[in-house]
């Protein structure tokens, strides 16, 4: 079965992050991303490069941003095959994201 | 049989599909050919080919698939011994965090009590409809995200378990609700999972708390009116359920039990008592609290510190508490300046939780108190 790991974070939890943990969390993300049970993965540009796009009447319309100010942002996600939501929840809780004040969503993806 | 057959399925609603047939069959054939030589392995095997029948019928959804490939069960190859109980694993099952708290609640009250969908949505004051959505919903979840159907492994044991006892416990203080003893039911479970983890301290702390307090709720009301627990009429208590209390909570203790459950069980022994121990009491509290860190429990540790005669300590305590929105702690504190001959600051404090007191039986009560200073 597969699950979608997604990872919300705070903009701002870089503050009072020293560099050296910062690697250390950067180890822990590409560990979790080489694990033999990762299909796919992602890591998002920050929020202020984001473009929101809505189509009304056959018109396109793009808008800066995402609309509303939200104290998580969405950063990155992985997508995991596990057996079942332990396991699932077992893998999320070592994205460092989830200690740092952010939070991850795991999700079931639809199997096709 | 529920529990089995959800174990081997996967699928709660069709288990109880599965075995709501199987009770028919029974009750169609069992009058016309005589009852079986084991009832049981009959209906769990009757129900289990039932459902395996239905499956390849549909061989709609792909999960299902594994089933076909299930041989077909005959009596010859199963007896009441080889069903495995799987109970254990149906309760972590609903009390699994992933649900919503109250959708633990009444899962386990749906799958383990084998209470109705109506009978539950009584007990918590909400429609049929609600109850079987939220029922449906938690279902859903159960088979969509994979939430799995295993006794958790070691290392997650203790805090599964830990949600698994909160449940029951929530249960338990829900009271006799809509016609439903829900605290009855809650002992039911309590004894169901007792009989299946004997070895877990917790687990007996938590069944002999909730009989010890069970076996005193006859006389804890007189009428409307709540009863104190030092002027309750101590021959309207359950003797054989506090003796029965005591005994798991024995075990609980050679278990080397000194968990939350325990302690809490151990203090409600002592309170049984025809002359209670509040020195020993007011030490217990003092565990509970290091393990806890609730106000609350610091405030029951002051009302046992002056019950054993330390007014002036239990006030000390009381007033290092941040607890100013809770009456009692207001009603607490009253009693205790009353008892040190600080009237006015008695009458305050009484006030006090008069203004925060909601239930009309404790109005009453304090502003009785207020009169007789």
């Amino acid at each position: 079965m597969k699950y979608a790991l997604l990872i919300y974070s705070k903009p701002d939890w870089r503050d009072g992050v020293s560099e050296a943990d910062r690697e250390a969390m950067f180890g822990e993300y590409v560990a979790l991303n080489d694990d033999s049970r990762c299909v796919a993965s992602g890591q998002l540009q920050p929020v202020e490069t984001a473009t929101t796009v809505r189509v009304q009447d056959g018109q396109t319309l793009t808008t800066d941003g995402p609309f509303a100010d939200t104290k998580e942002v969405f950063a990155g996600y992985y997508v995991y095959e596990a057996g079942d939501l332990d396991e699932a929840v077992q893998v999320a809780s070592r994205i460092p994201a989830a200690r740092i004040g952010g939070a991850v969503e795991v999700r079931p993806i639809v199997e096709m | 049989m529920l529990a089995s057959l959800i174990g081997f399925l996967g699928d709660f609603d069709l288990a109880e599909e599965a075995a709501q047939e199987a009770f028919a069959l029974a009750a169609e054939r069992w009058p016309r050919d005589g009852v079986p030589d084991k009832p049981g392995a009959w209906l769990t095997v009757t129900a289990r080919n039932r459902a395996i029948d239905r499956v390849r019928r549909q061989r709609r959804l792909a999960e299902k698939t594994r089933l076909l490939e299930a041989p077909e069960v005959t009596m010859d190859e199963i007896d009441d011994t080889v069903i495995e109980d799987e109970r254990l694993e149906l309760i972590f099952t609903c009390c699994h965090p992933a649900l919503a708290s109250e959708a633990q609640v009444a899962l386990t009250l749906r799958a383990l009590g084998g209470l109705s969908t109506e009978e539950i949505a009584r007990a918590f004051l909400v429609s049929e409809e609600t109850m079987k959505r939220r029922l449906s919903r938690a279902k859903l979840k159960i088979k969509q995200a994979a939430i799995p159907f295993v006794v958790p492994a070691d290392h997650v044991l203790p805090d599964r378990l830990h949600a698994v006892l909160a449940v029951i416990y929530l249960i338990y203080n829900e009271g006799y609700s809509g016609n439903v003893d829900l605290a009855a039911e809650a002992i039911r479970l309590g004894r169901v999972l007792a009989s299946l983890m004997p070895d877990e301290p917790e687990v007996q702390g938590l069944l002999a708390l909730m009989m010890i307090h069970h076996a005193r709720h006859e006389a804890r009301f007189e009428g409307d009116d709540l009863v104190l627990l030092e002027d309750q009429d101590r021959s309207r208590w359950d003797r054989e359920e506090i003796d029965a209390g005591r005994q798991l909570l024995d075990q609980a203790i050679a278990l080397h039990g000194r968990g939350a459950y325990v302690l809490q069980a151990a203090i409600a022994s002592l309170q049984a008592d025809p002359e209670v121990d509040w020195e020993q009491v007011a030490s217990l509290y003092a565990q509970l609290s290091r393990l806890t860190g609730s106000p609350v429990v610091e405030l029951n540790r002051a009302v046992a510190l002056a019950q054993a005669g330390h007014v002036q300590s239990a006030l000390d305590i009381v007033d290092q508490l941040d607890l100013s929105q809770y009456q009692y702690l207001h009603s607490t504190r009253a009693e205790l300046l009353r008892r040190l001959g600080r009237t006015d600051e008695a009458r305050t404090a009484y006030r006090r939780a008069l203004e925060l007191a909601r239930s009309e039986p404790e109005q009453r009560f304090l502003a009785q108190r207020i009169a007789e200073l």
